[in-house]
């Protein structure tokens, strides 16, 4: 390790690093928990304010993940081989999360479409605003099965 | 390992050392964590995607809002007190492997200590957790708690992530407190001492920083989103 031939200033530094990387993440967490309680208060029906509040957390939560990986895993201070190897392979999770997320989105849309015995009826679309304009369509196809 | 300072014109993949300017195991380390990762996103994923496919959920802020001796009413409260003792933890495994570098083994040994009772205290919050949820009805195939719009949910869906998901992260957390033990025994035994080194605090290191990603986003995704 680079660090066998530590100095004394070298040996200040990273402490200093310690000690800022955790202000960092606290400081991020306590946003977080302040959000996630503003949105509870504040904005209890979905529209864009929660949207937005969600967003914002989850962008929060990926610094902190940088932090945590780049800083306390070391993975900032190695080379860029390294680097490479393990980050580019998680790329993959972009393609995952928007696939699968999109997947669930358009079952939803579908079957509140076209099943609507099996469809958890009665309830209104919290979850999902878009599937919104696909129940008005089951209910406007119901009313002329019906 | 046989690195310190790295030429600007090195040559990593013409051979005779590692590409990756780290020892075997540490890259092996890093690959397990990368497939563990996969897991973990796995999870985490097909929970978003049920999410995404349902009409309805429970509201995190209505579901968790107890506190031991406390009571309930008081939202997210409880889960800042479990992320804060996993930051700390997290933050001195880094400060015992920065000791580790120094080969100082009291040093050492008295933060790999504060790092294992940072891992239990977290485990017994989720024993808690737990408990005090199975009281209220929950458990995989049972879901009490009614949709955010007040509706009664008609799946158990929520409650089967719930307890796979911070189950899977609790064992995570469980085997990280663990090894962090084999790691404080085998340094009292002065075995790195006489390896001359303490890359071994290193690799656990690792596996305990992730087990803390990991809770970033779990929290995230059941707590907070």
């Amino acid at each position: 390790m680079e660090h066998t031939i530590s100095h004394k200033d070298e040996q200040f530094e990273a402490k200093n690093e310690v000690k800022k990387v955790t202000i960092i993440l606290s400081v991020l967490t306590l946003v977080e928990l302040a959000l996630g309680y503003l949105m509870f208060k504040m904005f209890p029906d979905d529209g864009f304010a929660r949207n937005f509040i969600k967003g914002t957390i989850i962008i929060l939560m990926l610094a902190k993940a940088y932090y945590i990986v780049a800083y306390f895993m070391h993975l900032g201070h190695e080379i860029k081989n390294l680097i490479m190897t393990i980050v580019v392979p998680l790329v993959l999770f972009v393609w995952f999360i928007i696939a699968f997320l999109y997947d669930g989105h358009s079952f939803n849309v579908n079957r509140n479409t076209y099943d609507r015995y099996k469809n958890e009826r009665g309830q209104p679309n919290q979850m999902n605003p878009h599937a919104e304009p696909a129940r008005e369509h089951n209910e406007v196809k119901s009313k002329t099965v019906e | 390992m046989s690195t310190t300072v790295v030429p600007t014109d090195q040559k990593w993949w013409s051979g005779g050392r590692s590409p990756f300017n780290v020892e075997y195991g540490k890259l092996m380390m890093w690959y397990f964590l990368m497939s563990d990762a996969f897991t973990f996103g796995a999870f985490l994923i097909s929970y978003g995607t049920i999410r995404f496919a349902s009409n309805g959920w429970p509201d995190p802020n209505e579901v968790f809002q107890s506190f031991p001796f406390l009571g309930s009413g008081l939202p997210l409260l409880f889960v800042s007190l479990m992320t804060f003792i996993l930051i700390v933890s997290s933050v001195t495994m880094v400060l015992a492997v920065k000791a580790g570098h120094e080969r100082k083994k009291e040093l050492v040994v008295k933060y790999l200590i504060w790092t294992i009772i940072g891992g239990i205290a977290f485990l017994l919050c989720q024993a808690w957790e737990w408990n005090h949820l199975h009281h209220e009805g929950a458990w995989w195939g049972r879901n009490p708690f009614p949709n955010s719009d007040g509706s009664l949910s008609t799946t158990t869906n929520f409650s089967n992530f719930f307890f796979t998901i911070t189950g899977f992260h609790g064992f995570h957390v469980l085997s990280g407190v663990v090894i962090n033990i084999i790691m404080l025994i085998m340094t009292l035994k002065g075995t790195f001492e006489k390896k001359g080194h303490y890359l071994m605090i290193e690799k656990a290191g690792l596996y305990w920083h992730f087990v803390d990603l990991v809770w970033v986003f779990v929290f995230t995704c059941f707590y907070l989103v």
